[in-house]
Formats: structure tokens, sequence, C-alpha cells
């Protein structure tokens, strides 16, 4: 087995070891959620992060996906009395087709021409939720989303919720690990190092654009479906274009082309606000100033900047 | 038929600010390749300023929008020296986010000075509106078609007639070429963003007698500004300045005949039609010249 | 290798290009080039700069297609198809600027090589059915066959961007060899190499002949061009002025006068 795979299943395993201990020490209601909110930006960020990270495309309006698919299984378990269990498969189908309509035309561009192109698409959405009130409820929001139970289960506790995320997050890791350590995978990396080259030895490169866009809609609108039945009451402001710019940044800080970046993005990114609760009027200010500074001096994101430092010092020992 | 009228003139309003925020954009990509996804804070914070150097601090209305627009513009360069010079590996994504990640930082900056209200002032004449055809048209805005052509004419001769305009406009076409004859390609890139901000500043001066500016107008305008340079066709003049008028006549056409919600999604389905259909703008099946 | 690749009996063209040109707005790159290319030759393609010959390769590699005329490819007409079908059906390439995959390590660059002559799709990729570690398994150890053919079998976990320059040659010259081709287009392989890498580029590419590879070759440095070529076919801005055995070339009066004035060795 290669060095990256031992560490990878070494890190996988601390981490799951981690989640279930966290469940189990932390009793706190509000830490309890706000560590869940973490893993369902872990879900947004690693879906954004296999598209920017390793396609190397940008996309600035994704919390769209994320709207989808907390939309669809709003209208449907409230509207149509379906059960949540079914709404899921549907929210995340739907936001795959959605993204595979949008994607063809959309992936044909590149540079600023895909990022403006991704963002239109995002604002268009988002004022479909927000207009669109006999079916969305409008700019006042949807209210009413039922919890979500299992036969006994009833993930209403704090609890529950929190391994129910963590749960599928660990999930989610595996499936992108695998993809990218896949022919899949070396294809998108190819996209990213080279497009032409990559055309050069064969890989159809739209379509693993494509491919990857609708994998990383698909994990958003999974994110979405879990965002519902958290907090029960949905609004079309929790999915505009500052969402979207906040799925880039964690992806970005983190660590583009890194499962633990997007963890790590994710993680920073939720907590940010908390620490500046008390100076909430700087936090948009904090939060500028850390986007443009860190891709100024580590484009890589922390996690390649750490991994550098750490590298170095150990050459330096030597 | 007066209604029709009523939305024409709103529009024409709005489609010149959106025109001239569009002249921006173009210009500076024009320039440099670059697009700054922080231009319209640009715009905000040249309203935001107006509004405080004419109103608390009592300058008259020149001396308030030359200091506006200077101040800004210095402020823009300053952005390009920090934050744009100092990129070792410039990639469109790299450039999208730090752009980006300005456009949050000025708007809380925003926030923290003039806080979360709204802010106006005076037209800058005392003229009652116009009636014509029984449509009303603001003085204010008469001004503001009058500044824009005004400037529009202006960068035509800069670009067309001064040495350092076409030396611009050099880089812009060949940077090595143009490094080789001499011509500072640094320094062009930094008085390109003096420029463009500028123009930006200017939008938000103008447009500050007839909106109620605050911290966080700069993002749909700065959006609606790239959409319609896009209509007209990213780094020409005239597109920008038609792709503006037309953008800001069919919104209003749009929000009087059909539906007020859908005001800001046209211009964005303009934008994706134009990026899927004819990326080079409107006017792209005629030659599409330069500045 | 398979069968298909021993040097078959067959003087049928493999590659047909027929009054080919391509121009772009007014600069005519490639006029009127007609040529033919036996299986299993190596055909060397020179001229002076800017005489059309990476164009020609973009044509033939379906970057572009062109104004006028026809490429035919093993009997089909190339125009209808995309650079990445293209390598399926057997047309693989250099570039003259080494474009490796430089975020990979040297195996993984010819893994992706051989991205057309494997299976495993996103599912695949996801469940790891038996068959896909199967293939997988038996691509890494094609890949590092291939290594070892060209000598770097020692550097495969490497990032390809370490190697000295003249192994990210070899290294991409393997990645082409990866996709099992019939037509390999080499453009400028010996661009940057020393007198004693490019007379090991030559017997290298003689080795990949014998195993039925049909080759086409643009080469400034003339000694290994003619050394290797079994036909030379020149062209100078856009035009084919010969073609013909290196030795006729060489005497070709129109071909000396394209040059003169050149420093070529």
């Amino acid at each position: 087995m290669t060095n990256r795979a031992t560490w990878f299943r070494i890190a996988y395993t601390a981490m799951a070891g981690i989640v279930i201990l966290t469940g189990i020490l932390v009793s706190n209601a509000y830490h309890l959620q706000l560590l869940t909110f973490i893993g369902i930006n872990t879900l947004l960020a690693l879906g954004l992060n296999m598209l920017m990270g390793y396609a190397g495309q940008i996309s600035l309006g994704h919390a769209a996906f994320y709207g989808i698919g907390a939309y669809t299984t709003a209208i449907l378990t409230v509207h149509y009395g379906i059960s949540p269990w079914m709404a899921l498969p549907a929210a995340i189908l739907i936001a795959m087709a959605v993204a595979y309509i949008v994607g063809v035309p959309t992936l044909k561009l590149s540079g600023y021409y895909l990022g403006m192109g991704t963002l239109g698409f995002g604002m268009i959405v988002h004022i479909l939720f927000r207009e669109w009130s006999s079916v969305t409820g409008g700019a006042s929001g949807f209210i009413g989303i039922p919890p979500l139970e299992l036969g006994p289960i009833s993930f209403t506790s704090g609890r529950n919720y929190f391994y129910l995320v963590w749960a599928l997050v660990l999930l989610s890791i595996i499936i992108c690990q695998r993809i990218i350590d896949s022919r899949i995978g070396r294809g998108l990396r190819a996209i990213h190092d080279g497009e032409k080259a990559a055309k050069a030895v064969g890989v159809n490169t739209s379509a693993l654009k494509l491919q990857v866009f609708v994998l990383s809609a698909a994990l958003s609108a999974l994110a979405g479906f879990l965002y519902a039945h958290l907090v029960y009451f949905i609004s079309p402001g929790t999915f505009d274009f500052i969402t979207s710019i906040r799925m880039v940044t964690m992806v970005v800080i983190g660590g583009m082309a890194s499962i633990w970046g997007a963890l790590l993005g994710a993680s920073l990114l939720t907590l940010l606000p908390e620490w500046l609760h008390s100076f909430s009027e700087f936090e948009m200010v904090v939060y500028g100033l850390v986007l443009m500074t860190v891709m100024i001096f580590l484009p890589q994101g922390l996690t390649r900047g750490l991994m550098d430092l750490y590298e170095r010092s150990k050459k330096s020992q030597t | 038929m007066q209604e029709i009228l009523q939305y024409l003139f709103s529009g024409i309003t709005s489609g010149a600010i959106y025109a001239v925020i569009a002249v921006g954009f173009s210009m500076l990509y024009n320039s440099t390749e670059l697009i700054n996804f922080a231009h319209g804070e640009f715009v905000m914070l040249g309203a935001l300023s107006m509004v405080t150097l004419s109103g608390p601090l009592g300058l008259p209305l020149i001396p308030a929008f030359l200091v506006s627009v200077i101040g800004v513009a210095c402020l823009g360069m300053l952005f390009e020296r920090l934050a744009i010079r100092t990129v070792r590996h410039p990639n469109p994504i790299v450039l999208i986010i730090i752009t980006v990640g300005a456009s949050i930082f000025l708007k809380g900056v925003g926030m923290l000075v003039w806080g979360k209200n709204a802010h106006t002032i005076p037209p800058f004449t005392d003229h009652p509106p116009l009636d014509i055809a029984g449509a009303k048209l603001l003085f204010q805005s008469i001004w503001i078609v009058v500044i824009v052509l005004l400037m529009a004419a202006g960068l035509h001769l800069f670009y067309k007639k001064s040495l350092t305009g076409k030396a611009m406009e050099a880089c812009a076409i060949s940077q090595k070429a143009a490094w080789l004859v001499g011509i500072p390609s640094k320094f062009m890139t930094l008085l390109a963003f003096g420029l463009s901000t500028g123009m930006g500043a200017v939008a938000g001066v103008i447009i500050a007698p007839i909106t109620m500016s605050s911290y966080d107008m700069g993002t749909m305008l700065g959006l609606k500004g790239f959409c319609a340079a896009m209509l007209g066709g990213l780094g020409s003049l005239w597109g920008s300045l038609i792709g503006g008028l037309l953008l800001g006549v069919l919104e209003a056409l749009g929000v009087g005949l059909v539906s007020s919600g859908l005001k800001d999604a046209i211009a964005f389905l303009l934008l994706l039609f134009i990026l899927y259909v004819r990326p080079g703008g409107i006017i792209s099946s005629a030659n599409v010249e330069r500045f | 290798m398979s069968d298909q690749k021993k040097a078959k009996p067959d003087n049928r063209p493999l590659l047909e290009v027929s009054a080919v040109s391509k121009s772009f707005g007014g600069v005519h790159a490639v006029r009127d080039v007609s040529f033919s290319l036996i299986p299993g030759t190596i055909t060397g393609l020179i001229g002076p700069n800017g005489a059309g010959k990476t164009t020609l390769f973009n044509l033939i590699t379906g970057v572009f297609p062109a104004n006028r005329g026809q490429i035919t490819f093993d009997g089909t007409a190339t125009h209808k198809f995309r650079i990445n079908d293209l390598v399926s059906r057997g047309i693989a390439r250099t570039f003259q600027n080494v474009e490796l995959f430089e975020s990979m390590t040297v195996l993984e660059n010819i893994l992706v090589g051989q991205h057309t002559r494997t299976r495993c799709g996103i599912w695949g990729s996801i469940f790891r059915f038996p068959w896909v570690r199967r293939e997988e398994r038996q691509a890494r150890e094609n890949a590092m066959t291939l290594l070892t053919s060209v000598g770097i079998d020692a550097y495969a976990d490497q990032p390809s961007g370490d190697l000295p320059f003249g192994w990210q040659r070899l290294l991409e010259l393997a990645r082409a060899l990866a996709a099992q081709p019939k037509l390999l287009l080499l453009d400028e392989p010996a661009a940057g190499l020393n007198i004693t890498e490019t007379a090991q580029l030559g017997e290298l590419i003689q080795k990949i002949q014998q195993q039925g590879i049909t080759i086409l070759l643009v080469e400034h440095d003339m000694s290994l061009t003619m050394t290797v070529s079994d036909k030379i076919i020149v062209l100078d801005q856009g035009q084919k002025i010969a073609e013909g055995l290196p030795r006729e070339v060489q005497e070709n009066e129109a071909v000396v006068k394209a040059y003169l004035g050149t420093t070529e060795n």
C-alpha cells in the first residue's frame, strides 16, 4: 500500500473516532448543533472541492443546489405529505438533473466566463426561490418542515442528528477519495493540470467536467436536505450569492484538491462568526481580508500551506 | 402610451447608470484582461463619499464630486498595488476570489463607516421634473445621461488621441510588445485601475441624488453593470453604453409590463443568453472595435 | 502488445491527407497539402519555422477542422471526431513544449495515458468492483513495463515536474505510447536534448517502429531525422515542396533554397 493510502486510512480512522467520541462527550445542545452545522458545511465544501480543486472549474452559484435540496424536501414533505426518506432521493436527483441541464452549456465556458455563468445561474435560482411564492413561500420562507424519524429513532435530539450528519459526511469522504484515486480522478486532475494535454491523451474532458459538476450538485443537495430537517424552516436568504461565496471560501481557504482541506475550511468558516460574535460588525471586514490574504500568499490554501511548512521544517532538521 | 414612455424614461436613467458601470468593467478588461468583482463597491464608495462630503462636511457640489472621484480612484490604485500586483500566480480563479474578497472587505468598511442606514443627497440642480407627453422625467436623469456621454466621449478621445491612452491600448493588445517598445505595463495597469474605479465613483456620485445609498448597494449594481458590459461586448466602449441602455430599458419594461419581482432576473437571464449564444456581445457581428 | 501491433504486410495507407488547407484569418498556414503514410513507416516532416508543421499536426489530431480537403485515418474520415475520440481510434501525439501533468507522479502520467484503454467510470471507482481492481492492477503493471522500456522506472513515484528535462521528454513519449496508438505524432522530440540523448531517442524511435507503430516526426535536428526516417516530406510556407527518400530530399534544389540562410546542422 502506498504511503498516501496509509496516511488516508490513519486520518480517516482518527476522524471517525473523534466523531464518535464528540457525540458522546459533548452534551451542550448549542455546541452539538454548531458541530452539526460544520458537518453540513463539510458536505458543501466536499462537493465544490471536487469541482474546483480537482477538475479546476469554478462555480460562483453553487448555493443554488444547496437550496434545491432544501426546497425540494420542504415542498414534498409539507405540501405532498411524502416521507422525508423518499424526499431525499428526489431532492438529490432533481439537483443532479438541474446540474446536468445547466452544466452542458455552462461548462463549455472557461475562466471568468465560467464564473459569471455559474453566478448568473445561482442568482436566477435564488430569485426563483424568492418570487415563486405559491410553491416556495416566497421571501418569508417555508415553515413546518417535519423532523426526521426512522422507526423508534427520532432525529430531533441534537446528538442523533449530529451522528446522522457526520455518518453521511464520512460516507461522502470515502466516495470522494475513491473517485480521486481512480481512473476518473486522474482524468480530473489531468484536466486541472492542462486541458489541452488531457484531451490529447484521450480524456473526454467535457463529459468528466459534467460528471463532477453533477456529483457536486448531489452533495450540495444532500446538505440542503439535512439543513431543512434540522432547522425546520428555510428562506431564500440562506441560498443567495453570499452563501455561494462562503462555499467557495471554505474550499479555497481549506485548500483545493484536498479532502481534509474541505473539512478544515468548513470548520473555520462555521466557527468564524462565532468567534467574531462580539465584533459582529467586523465580520465582513475580517472575512474579506482573510479571503484576500490567503489567496495572495497561500493560494494553495491552508492545508497545503501548513504541509509545506512542515516539509520545510523537516528538511532543515536533517 | 404614457405608461410606456414613463417606463422608457426610468429605463434610460437606470440604463445610463448601468452603462457607466459597464464602461468601467470593459475598460479595465480592455487594458488588463482582468475583471474586478469589487467594481460595484467602488460605485458605493463614490456615492457615500459624496453624501458625506456634500452633506455633513458641507462642501459645494463640484469640489465634493471631484474629491469623491479622485479619492476613490486613489483607493482603486492602492487596491491594485496591494492586492493584484502582489499575486504570485495570477490565474482567473485566484483573481476572481481576490476581487470577491475585496468586495466583501469594502462592503464591511462601508458598513463600519456609514452604518446600515440609507442616505441621500439633494439633486444637483433644483429643477422640477420635466413633463413630456404626460410622463415625468427627473432633471437629475438628464444630468446623469449628459455626464455619462461626456465621460464616454472623454474616454474615446483619451484612447484615440493621447499618448497614454494609446499606450494603454497597446498594453492590452500585447503586453510583451508594449514592454519591448518601452511602455511601463505595470504603471499602465495601475492607471487602468485608477480610471476604472474612478468611473465607478462617478456612477455612484451621479445616482446618489436619486437613490437611497447604503453600504450594500454596490453588489447588485456591479453585477448588473457586468451583465450590461457582456451584453454589449466586453471591452468595447460603445458596446457597454448600448448594453447598459438596453438592460435598463428592458428591466423597466419588464417591471412595468410583467412583474416587479423579475427585475433582477432579467439581467442574469440576458447574461446567460449572451454567454451561451454570443459571448462576444450583441455587437460582435460587427468588427469588435476596441476603445 | 497484441498481435495487431506487428508490422502488417499491408500497403494500404494508415493516414491519408488529401488537398488539405487551413487558414487563420488571412494567414494560410497549410495550403493544399497531400501525402499518405504507409503503416509501420517513419516519416519525417521538415521545413523552416512557420512552414505549417504544427498546424498539420493539429489538423491530424483533431484540434481544429481543415478549411478544405480531407484527412482519412485507418479508412475513416477524421473530421467528425473530437480529439479524445481520435486517441481511442489510435492517434497519439507529443507536444513541442513538454506538457506533463505536473500535479501527478511519473506513474500517474502513464496511467492517464492509458485512459482510452481502460474503462472504469464513476460508479466503478466508487464501488471498486473486482473487475475494476483487476483493471487498475493491470494498468499499473503495464505502466511500469512502459517506464522500464524507456528507462525511467526508478522514478515512478516522483512528481513528474521534478524530472530532468530529458527524462520529461521520455515520459511524455511513454505516455503517448500508453495509449497503444497505431499512429504516433512526435512534435520536435529532440528539442533541448544533447547529442547522447538525441542518439538514444533515435534508437527508441526505431524500437517503437519495430512494434508496428507508424510514426510522423517533426524535427529540426537533421541528423536524427535523416537517420530514422524512411521518407521525408518538406513543407515551406504551408505547401509541400518535396517528398521522397532522405537522400533525394537533401539534394533537392527547392529544399535547399527554402533553408537558405538558416543554420541547421
